[in-house]
């Protein structure tokens, strides 16, 4: 299989956010990986969308979203990028921490991290790019199997 | 699939029958309305039936996590019921399993609330 990209520029919406899940579960499923792999990876990117849309555009109509999919043999690149004022991910409290285990909010990237084999920031002035990677563990690579 | 949420009461407690996915949106908000409204009107022993819920995010992760402390700050109790494996596994690994009380057999868990 050779390496194939498509990106999607979407809205700072929460529908948008809906879409880019299904986006996701459907590439990932086309590329091979199980109904559970694929839902992990589609969460990771609604995630990584929703920080997006509402922490780095702040719902702002001017600003949109781009994802960015790309297929290799050995994996599932996807790249989020919003136009918001940045993220500084060492500033992100442990949500498994005692004093934090009981807050709302803070989890989305914890779970990104725990979805995805590899996972990258980079900012971009203005902006972040959140990069999600997921490797094909299975012994076939051509779309037929991947990781269990 | 939007989530649905319907209330039933046995023996004083109140159970909410959710279904769908609890997602930052309609399905988080549904989930806040339902338990603000019955801790107002004082019903503080709520049993949320996860049974159909195949989907949440960590929004509405945040949304059980929220109802359990305000329900448990108005000197309540809070508990969930038939976690599907997807939700059981998100709250292991969210280490939030051991803080929720979760039952998975409807009677046991209705008589597990203090008199």
């Amino acid at each position: 299989m050779n390496a194939t990209r498509v990106s999607y520029t979407l809205d700072s919406t929460l529908e948008s956010v809906n879409k880019a899940e299904e986006t996701a579960t459907q590439i990932a499923t086309k590329s091979g990986f199980d109904e559970d792999e694929a839902q992990r990876i589609s969460m990771a990117v609604r995630e990584a969308t929703v920080n997006a849309v509402l922490h780095g555009n702040a719902y702002d109509p001017k600003k949109r979203v781009t994802i960015a999919y790309e297929t290799t043999p050995g994996s599932l690149v996807i790249s989020i990028r919003d136009e918001g004022k940045g993220l500084e991910t060492a500033d992100i409290p442990d949500p498994l921490a005692p004093e934090n285990l009981l807050k709302q909010s803070g989890r989305g990237i914890f779970l990104i991290r725990a979805f995805m084999d590899e996972v990258r920031f980079r900012n971009l002035e203005p902006g972040t790019e959140i990069t999600l990677i997921k490797h094909v563990h299975g012994e076939a690579r051509d779309g037929k199997e991947a990781s269990k | 699939m939007t989530m649905k949420a319907s209330t039933r009461n046995v023996d004083q407690i109140t159970v909410v029958d959710l279904s769908g996915r609890i997602t930052l949106g309609e399905g988080s908000v549904v989930l806040r309305d339902t338990v603000r409204n019955l801790v107002g009107q004082g019903n503080k022993k709520i049993l949320l039936n996860l049974g159909d819920v195949n989907y949440i995010d960590s929004s509405g992760i945040g949304e059980l996590v929220s109802a359990f402390t305000s329900v448990r700050n108005q000197g309540g109790e809070l508990k969930l019921l038939n976690l599907t494996k997807k939700v059981h596994d998100l709250l292991q690994i969210t280490k939030l399993y051991t803080v929720f009380d979760v039952k998975d057999d409807e009677a046991a868990a209705i008589k597990s609330f203090k008199a």
